[in-house]
Protein backbone atom coordinates (compact mmCIF):
# COMPACT_ATOMS: atom_id res chain seq x y z
CA UNK A 1 0.00 0.00 0.00
CA UNK A 2 1.47 3.43 -0.84
CA UNK A 3 2.33 5.23 2.36
CA UNK A 4 0.07 8.15 1.43
CA UNK A 5 -2.95 5.82 1.69
CA UNK A 6 -2.32 5.54 5.42
CA UNK A 7 -2.93 9.25 5.99
CA UNK A 8 -6.22 9.69 7.78
CA UNK A 9 -6.14 6.35 9.61
CA UNK A 10 -7.37 6.77 13.17
CA UNK A 11 -7.47 4.70 16.33
CA UNK A 12 -10.53 4.64 18.60
CA UNK A 13 -10.31 7.22 21.38
CA UNK A 14 -9.74 5.99 24.91
CA UNK A 15 -9.59 7.53 28.39
CA UNK A 16 -6.94 7.33 31.09
CA UNK A 17 -6.99 8.40 34.73
CA UNK A 18 -3.80 10.26 35.70
CA UNK A 19 -2.70 8.97 39.08
CA UNK A 20 -0.33 10.29 41.74
CA UNK A 21 1.42 6.91 42.06
CA UNK A 22 2.46 6.87 38.42
CA UNK A 23 3.47 10.55 38.40
CA UNK A 24 5.69 9.93 41.43
CA UNK A 25 7.23 6.84 39.81
CA UNK A 26 7.82 8.78 36.58
CA UNK A 27 9.40 11.65 38.53
CA UNK A 28 11.64 9.23 40.45
CA UNK A 29 12.67 7.58 37.19
CA UNK A 30 13.81 10.85 35.61
CA UNK A 31 15.49 12.16 38.74
CA UNK A 32 12.90 14.90 39.24
CA UNK A 33 13.11 15.88 42.91
CA UNK A 34 11.42 19.28 42.98
CA UNK A 35 8.65 19.16 45.61
CA UNK A 36 5.88 20.48 43.34
CA UNK A 37 6.16 17.26 41.29
CA UNK A 38 6.11 14.95 44.32
CA UNK A 39 4.09 16.51 47.14
CA UNK A 40 0.49 17.62 46.76
CA UNK A 41 0.86 20.56 49.17
CA UNK A 42 3.84 21.87 47.20
CA UNK A 43 1.94 21.39 43.91
CA UNK A 44 -0.98 23.41 45.27
CA UNK A 45 1.38 26.12 46.56
CA UNK A 46 2.74 26.29 43.00
CA UNK A 47 -0.78 26.88 41.68
CA UNK A 48 -1.67 23.37 40.50
CA UNK A 49 -4.80 21.50 41.71
CA UNK A 50 -2.70 18.36 42.31
CA UNK A 51 0.67 16.88 41.23
CA UNK A 52 1.50 18.23 37.73
CA UNK A 53 2.61 15.84 35.00
CA UNK A 54 6.12 16.72 33.77
CA UNK A 55 6.36 18.00 30.16
CA UNK A 56 6.85 14.64 28.43
CA UNK A 57 4.55 12.49 30.60
CA UNK A 58 1.67 12.77 28.14
CA UNK A 59 3.48 10.36 25.80
CA UNK A 60 3.09 7.69 28.48
CA UNK A 61 -0.63 8.38 28.80
CA UNK A 62 -1.04 7.19 25.19
CA UNK A 63 1.02 4.02 25.82
CA UNK A 64 -1.26 1.14 26.76
CA UNK A 65 0.81 -1.60 28.38
CA UNK A 66 -2.00 -4.07 27.57
CA UNK A 67 -1.90 -3.15 23.89
CA UNK A 68 1.41 -1.41 23.24
CA UNK A 69 1.41 -2.03 19.50
CA UNK A 70 -2.10 -1.00 18.44
CA UNK A 71 -0.70 1.94 16.49
CA UNK A 72 1.88 -0.20 14.70
CA UNK A 73 -0.84 -2.74 13.82
CA UNK A 74 -2.97 0.06 12.41
CA UNK A 75 -0.05 1.09 10.21
CA UNK A 76 0.89 -2.55 9.49
CA UNK A 77 4.48 -2.04 10.65
CA UNK A 78 6.74 -4.59 12.34
CA UNK A 79 7.92 -3.53 15.80
CA UNK A 80 11.49 -4.61 15.00
CA UNK A 81 11.60 -2.30 11.97
CA UNK A 82 10.45 1.00 13.47
CA UNK A 83 12.12 3.80 15.37
CA UNK A 84 10.73 6.78 17.22
CA UNK A 85 12.20 9.52 15.05
CA UNK A 86 10.86 12.58 16.79
CA UNK A 87 8.29 13.92 19.20
CA UNK A 88 6.70 17.28 19.88
CA UNK A 89 4.21 18.73 22.34
CA UNK A 90 2.10 21.91 22.30
CA UNK A 91 0.95 22.76 25.84
CA UNK A 92 -2.52 24.22 26.16
CA UNK A 93 -3.48 23.42 29.76
CA UNK A 94 -1.57 21.50 32.47
CA UNK A 95 -2.29 17.81 33.09
CA UNK A 96 -2.43 16.88 36.80
CA UNK A 97 -3.14 13.87 38.97
CA UNK A 98 -6.89 13.34 39.19
CA UNK A 99 -7.52 14.28 35.56
CA UNK A 100 -9.28 11.90 33.24
CA UNK A 101 -7.64 12.37 29.84
CA UNK A 102 -9.18 11.44 26.49
CA UNK A 103 -6.62 10.39 23.87
CA UNK A 104 -7.19 10.59 20.11
CA UNK A 105 -4.59 9.37 17.61
CA UNK A 106 -4.62 9.99 13.86
CA UNK A 107 -2.11 9.63 11.05
CA UNK A 108 -1.74 13.11 9.55
CA UNK A 109 1.16 12.65 7.15
CA UNK A 110 3.22 9.91 5.53
CA UNK A 111 6.11 10.04 3.08
CA UNK A 112 9.15 8.15 1.87
CA UNK A 113 12.81 8.96 1.51
CA UNK A 114 15.80 7.25 -0.06
CA UNK A 115 13.78 5.68 -2.82
CA UNK A 116 11.32 4.08 -0.41
CA UNK A 117 13.88 2.44 1.88
CA UNK A 118 12.73 4.75 4.68
CA UNK A 119 9.10 5.54 5.42
CA UNK A 120 7.93 8.30 7.77
CA UNK A 121 4.55 8.39 9.50
CA UNK A 122 3.43 11.45 11.45
CA UNK A 123 0.81 10.70 14.09
CA UNK A 124 -1.09 13.47 15.80
CA UNK A 125 -2.12 12.66 19.36
CA UNK A 126 -4.55 15.02 21.03
CA UNK A 127 -5.16 14.95 24.75
CA UNK A 128 -8.31 16.52 26.15
CA UNK A 129 -10.03 16.59 29.49
CA UNK A 130 -12.62 13.80 29.30
CA UNK A 131 -14.99 15.65 31.65
CA UNK A 132 -14.87 19.20 30.28
CA UNK A 133 -13.63 18.56 26.73
CA UNK A 134 -10.90 21.18 27.26
CA UNK A 135 -7.76 20.81 25.14
CA UNK A 136 -4.73 19.84 27.23
CA UNK A 137 -1.87 18.90 24.90
CA UNK A 138 -1.44 18.45 21.14
CA UNK A 139 1.40 16.09 20.32
CA UNK A 140 2.99 14.77 17.15
CA UNK A 141 5.23 11.73 16.84
CA UNK A 142 7.36 10.65 13.91
CA UNK A 143 7.60 6.92 13.32
CA UNK A 144 10.42 5.85 11.00
CA UNK A 145 9.97 2.50 9.30
CA UNK A 146 12.51 0.48 7.32
CA UNK A 147 10.48 -1.82 5.04
CA UNK A 148 11.83 -5.33 4.46
CA UNK A 149 13.70 -5.44 1.17
CA UNK A 150 11.58 -6.98 -1.60
CA UNK A 151 12.64 -10.52 -2.52
CA UNK B 1 28.51 30.37 33.78
CA UNK B 2 25.37 31.95 35.10
CA UNK B 3 22.22 32.28 33.03
CA UNK B 4 20.61 35.74 33.15
CA UNK B 5 16.95 36.00 34.17
CA UNK B 6 14.54 35.18 31.32
CA UNK B 7 13.38 38.79 31.13
CA UNK B 8 16.90 39.67 29.93
CA UNK B 9 17.20 37.00 27.26
CA UNK B 10 18.14 38.11 23.74
CA UNK B 11 18.78 36.31 20.47
CA UNK B 12 22.10 34.47 20.39
CA UNK B 13 22.36 33.99 24.16
CA UNK B 14 23.79 30.61 25.19
CA UNK B 15 22.15 29.49 28.41
CA UNK B 16 24.17 27.72 31.12
CA UNK B 17 24.37 24.01 30.25
CA UNK B 18 23.85 21.23 32.76
CA UNK B 19 24.85 17.58 33.00
CA UNK B 20 21.99 15.18 33.77
CA UNK B 21 22.06 11.46 34.45
CA UNK B 22 23.96 9.17 34.22
CA UNK B 23 21.47 7.04 32.31
CA UNK B 24 21.93 4.02 34.54
CA UNK B 25 20.31 0.61 34.12
CA UNK B 26 18.18 1.47 37.13
CA UNK B 27 17.00 4.72 35.58
CA UNK B 28 16.15 2.96 32.29
CA UNK B 29 14.26 0.22 34.17
CA UNK B 30 12.32 2.66 36.39
CA UNK B 31 11.53 4.75 33.31
CA UNK B 32 10.17 1.67 31.52
CA UNK B 33 7.83 1.10 34.45
CA UNK B 34 6.85 4.72 34.98
CA UNK B 35 6.29 5.41 31.29
CA UNK B 36 4.23 2.31 30.41
CA UNK B 37 6.86 1.22 27.87
CA UNK B 38 7.76 -2.38 28.65
CA UNK B 39 9.83 -2.86 25.48
CA UNK B 40 12.49 -5.47 26.37
CA UNK B 41 15.02 -3.61 24.23
CA UNK B 42 15.46 -1.37 27.28
CA UNK B 43 15.23 -4.04 29.96
CA UNK B 44 16.69 -7.36 28.79
CA UNK B 45 20.32 -7.43 27.62
CA UNK B 46 19.82 -10.82 25.90
CA UNK B 47 16.88 -9.45 23.95
CA UNK B 48 18.88 -6.36 22.98
CA UNK B 49 21.80 -8.51 21.85
CA UNK B 50 19.50 -10.74 19.78
CA UNK B 51 18.34 -7.52 18.10
CA UNK B 52 21.94 -6.70 17.20
CA UNK B 53 22.74 -4.23 19.97
CA UNK B 54 25.63 -4.66 22.42
CA UNK B 55 23.41 -3.97 25.46
CA UNK B 56 20.09 -2.42 26.42
CA UNK B 57 19.60 1.16 25.22
CA UNK B 58 17.98 4.16 26.82
CA UNK B 59 14.56 5.30 25.67
CA UNK B 60 14.40 8.33 23.37
CA UNK B 61 11.60 9.66 25.56
CA UNK B 62 13.87 9.33 28.61
CA UNK B 63 16.34 11.64 26.90
CA UNK B 64 13.44 13.98 26.13
CA UNK B 65 12.31 13.87 29.76
CA UNK B 66 15.80 14.70 31.05
CA UNK B 67 16.21 17.57 28.61
CA UNK B 68 12.70 18.64 29.71
CA UNK B 69 13.93 18.80 33.32
CA UNK B 70 16.77 21.03 32.15
CA UNK B 71 14.38 23.34 30.25
CA UNK B 72 12.06 23.65 33.27
CA UNK B 73 15.08 24.56 35.39
CA UNK B 74 15.49 27.60 33.12
CA UNK B 75 11.81 28.62 33.13
CA UNK B 76 8.89 27.21 35.17
CA UNK B 77 6.93 24.48 33.40
CA UNK B 78 3.83 26.68 33.18
CA UNK B 79 5.87 29.00 30.90
CA UNK B 80 6.53 26.19 28.41
CA UNK B 81 4.50 26.70 25.21
CA UNK B 82 5.92 23.88 23.07
CA UNK B 83 8.78 21.41 23.05
CA UNK B 84 9.95 19.12 20.25
CA UNK B 85 12.95 16.94 19.52
CA UNK B 86 14.42 14.81 16.73
CA UNK B 87 16.05 11.65 18.06
CA UNK B 88 19.36 11.18 16.31
CA UNK B 89 20.95 8.23 18.02
CA UNK B 90 20.36 5.83 20.92
CA UNK B 91 21.66 6.49 24.42
CA UNK B 92 23.84 3.90 26.08
CA UNK B 93 23.97 2.68 29.66
CA UNK B 94 26.07 4.93 31.86
CA UNK B 95 26.03 8.06 29.68
CA UNK B 96 25.75 11.50 31.25
CA UNK B 97 23.77 13.95 29.08
CA UNK B 98 25.15 17.43 28.52
CA UNK B 99 21.96 19.54 28.13
CA UNK B 100 22.22 22.90 26.43
CA UNK B 101 20.00 25.67 25.14
CA UNK B 102 20.51 28.74 23.00
CA UNK B 103 18.06 31.60 22.46
CA UNK B 104 17.35 31.74 18.74
CA UNK B 105 14.92 34.66 18.91
CA UNK B 106 12.61 36.64 21.16
CA UNK B 107 9.20 37.90 20.05
CA UNK B 108 5.71 38.72 21.29
CA UNK B 109 2.82 36.28 21.05
CA UNK B 110 -0.73 37.22 20.11
CA UNK B 111 -1.51 38.27 23.68
CA UNK B 112 1.56 40.56 23.88
CA UNK B 113 3.59 38.20 26.07
CA UNK B 114 7.30 38.03 25.31
CA UNK B 115 8.31 34.53 24.19
CA UNK B 116 11.68 33.03 23.35
CA UNK B 117 12.48 30.32 20.82
CA UNK B 118 15.19 28.06 22.19
CA UNK B 119 17.32 25.58 20.30
CA UNK B 120 17.83 22.70 22.75
CA UNK B 121 20.27 19.80 22.49
CA UNK B 122 21.26 16.76 24.54
CA UNK B 123 24.86 15.77 23.85
CA UNK B 124 26.58 12.49 24.62
CA UNK B 125 29.89 12.63 26.52
CA UNK B 126 31.86 12.46 23.25
CA UNK B 127 30.04 15.53 21.88
CA UNK B 128 27.66 13.76 19.49
CA UNK B 129 24.07 15.06 19.63
CA UNK B 130 21.68 12.45 20.99
CA UNK B 131 18.61 14.59 20.39
CA UNK B 132 18.03 18.15 19.24
CA UNK B 133 15.06 20.41 18.74
CA UNK B 134 13.19 23.49 19.92
CA UNK B 135 11.31 24.81 22.90
CA UNK B 136 9.17 27.93 22.94
CA UNK B 137 8.84 29.57 26.36
CA UNK B 138 7.01 32.59 27.74
CA UNK B 139 9.56 34.87 29.37
CA UNK B 140 7.26 35.92 32.15
CA UNK B 141 4.22 34.08 33.31
CA UNK B 142 2.47 33.96 36.63
CA UNK B 143 0.18 31.33 38.05
CA UNK B 144 -2.53 32.39 35.65
CA UNK B 145 -0.27 31.68 32.68
CA UNK B 146 -2.95 29.94 30.67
Amino acid sequence: MPVADKVGLELPAFEVDVERFQLRLFAAAIGERRPEYLEVEAARAAGYPDLPAPPTFAFSIAMRPDDAFDLLRLLDLGVARVLHGGQSFKYVHPICAGDRVRVNRKVVDAYEKKGGSLQFFIVEVTYSDARSGRDLIRARQTIIHRPEAAE
Amino acid sequence: MKTPMPEAWTAGLELAPDDLGPISRTMIALYAGGSNDHNPLHLDPAFAQAAGLPDVIGQGMLTMALLGRYITSLVPQRCLVSYGLRFMTMSQVGEVLRCSARVVGVSRDGAGNRTANLEVTAFRPGGEALAAGEAVVRLSCDENGD
